[in-house]
């Protein structure tokens, strides 16, 4: 299947289509009625106040909210055209295909090289010489390699915090996936270094879907393709505002809600 | 002004207390091996370290058959007890529902509360006829190691598991989110986390298993022999002199041997706990 990105360029990345999704933790109600169509090879950066469900709809994108115990899910998300949650999804595979960064840079207390090869090794690639290349090449599409490639060896965690957050985004790629959600990757980190992840994030958006979570509006309005905006409901469940082009939701938005927020009304 | 004086009121009471069991400590090292000298001049090291018969009667003072009989004890038991312990570790910091861990986690803690003589009593009404079965009198190696392993499981599991606990989630976040499995995560990541503690668990209960005393004289036949597998032998450790074996105190040479039996496994002991010490 051949999929065009913006730019009309071939695409690998994986879109995304949400159907009516709500999402419960127990009783409580934390994303409602949502509906969005995200588009492959481009990036999508999700903003909003906190508490209003941001975080938990990206990690709804991988499953990872499996792991809590009583939470509940209506409605699909399709991945290339495929409910993630149908019963024929083998939950691993899609984490495979949807890779995550998360907010606190998390390398493995292991060496460099051992973090990058914790994935396809978990895939059943033992090989060393096929290891060494996606390496290699996993590093290099994050922009590291040319300042960790003598000391492989070493441990992830003696790596300053963009650095680490590279490894990590490095550690996404080694496993080839679809889709890379990023969970306000940047928060941690000093403005240099947010720059180098912004950077980074334009370049792998030619061959990745991207969405991105983040409280930075500038961030937003800088590296995204399309914005979405969601906000708390009075009951506080969350909901989409408002979607469209990054340029049209921050000069010329349509919602009061969406036009308040990003002119720093609230939030 | 009074403030201050608080301040230093509360930390010289929390040096002195410190440097009581400081010193303490260094007054029984230095009482044992005062007392234990002597006999090392008369003997020597080599021959009472490296001897093998022990018979007082004929001033034969060798210790190597009970030490050998501790360390093959010790060892044997690690073997059954580390797998074990782990894998208890693992379920109850990662796969045990709650419900489960609640009834497991006082179980285990409730192994520690256990007398020795408990265990020896248990090893010697039930272990003891199990094992002569296979040969020998049931008094051995394997029947000790067996009991040992469960005095020393409880505290393998309770300090792995904490240690297991203590990995960050977002290690395992991380690791699930690249499409790893529970167990590739556990072994892979959770695991090498936890690798040091793991391994402080296992080290404090080789102490264990090194210094215990009532329940292995009760199993292992209490026979000054070097040690078979199943059959009859002797582990030594040094409370054996005082409380378990009538040798001590007869004769001065023999006290002051006892002493210097008490000066190696203090080392032993000092060395042990330095080692996971940072």
């Amino acid at each position: 299947m051949t999929i065009y990105n913006f730019n009309g360029q071939t695409c690998r990345g994986g879109k995304i289509k949400v159907n009516n999704l709500n999402f419960y933790y127990g009783s409580f109600q934390a994303l409602r009625n949502i509906n969005l169509d995200i588009p492959g090879c481009a990036i999508t950066a999700i903003i909003g106040p906190s508490g209003c469900g941001k975080s938990s709809f990206l990690r709804l994108l991988n499953r990872m909210n499996d792991l809590i115990y009583g939470s509940r899910i209506e409605g699909t998300i399709e991945l290339d055209g495929k409910n993630i949650f149908d019963k024929t999804v083998d939950v691993v595979d899609l984490r495979k295909n949807v890779g995550m960064v998360f907010q606190k840079p998390n390398p493995f207390p292991i060496s460099i090289f051992d973090n990058i090869a914790f994935g396809p090794k978990q895939h059943g690639k033992k090989n060393k010489m096929e290891l060494e290349e996606i390496v290699e090449n996993s590093l290099k599409q994050a922009a590291l390699w040319d300042e960790v490639k003598d000391k492989l060896g070493q441990s992830a965690l003696a790596l300053s915090g963009g650095q680490q957050q590279r490894l990590c985004i490095a550690r996404v790629l080694s496993v080839e996936p679809e889709v890379i959600l990023m969970d306000e990757p940047c928060s941690a980190l000093d403005p240099m270094a947010t720059l180098k992840i912004e950077d980074l994030m334009r370049t792998l958006a030619k061959n990745y879907t991207i969405i991105i979570v983040t409280h930075n509006m500038q961030q937003a309005a800088r590296v995204s393709d399309t914005t979405a905006f969601f906000m708390m409901e009075p009951d506080r469940a969350g909901s989409l505002v408002e979607y469209g082009s990054t340029s049209e939701i921050f000069t010329n938005p349509k919602d009061k809600r969406t036009e308040d927020y990003i002119t720093g009304r609230f939030g | 002004m009074t403030r201050y004086f608080t301040d230093k009121l509360a930390k010289y009471i929390v040096f002195i207390s410190g440097f009581t069991s400081f010193i303490i400590l260094l007054l029984i090292a230095l009482f044992i091996f005062r007392e234990g000298l002597p006999a090392f001049s008369e003997i020597g090291v080599f021959d009472f370290i490296f001897g093998g018969v022990w018979r007082p009667g004929i001033d034969q003072y060798g210790i190597l058959a009970m030490i050998v009989g501790s360390i093959a004890v010790t060892i044997v038991s690690m073997i059954m007890a580390v797998p074990l312990g782990i894998a208890c570790a693992i379920l109850l910091a990662e796969v045990a529902p709650s419900k489960i861990r609640s009834i497991l986690r006082p179980a285990v803690e409730l192994l520690v509360g256990i007398p020795s003589v408990v265990y020896g009593l248990v090893g010697l009404v039930l272990l003891v006829p199990l094992i002569s079965n296979i040969g020998g009198s049931g008094f051995s190696i394997l029947t000790a190691s067996i009991v040992l392993m469960v005095m020393v499981l409880p505290t393998i599991i309770s300090i792995s598991e904490d240690s297991i606990r203590a990995v960050p989630s977002s290690y395992r976040e991380g690791a699930l989110a690249l499409g790893a499995t529970k167990w590739q995560t556990i072994k892979g990541v959770v695991l090498p986390a936890a690798k040091s503690g793991i391994g402080a668990g296992i080290v404090l209960g080789m102490g264990r298993a090194i210094g215990e005393t009532m329940a292995m004289i009760m199993v292992i036949g209490n026979s000054i022999a070097f040690p078979r597998f199943t059959f009859r032998c002797r582990a030594y450790t040094d409370r054996q002199h005082s409380t378990g074996n009538k040798l001590c105190y007869r004769h001065p040479r023999e006290r002051a041997l006892c002493y210097r039996c008490r000066a190696l496994y203090f080392y032993i002991t000092v060395k042990q706990r330095s080692y996971y010490l940072p």
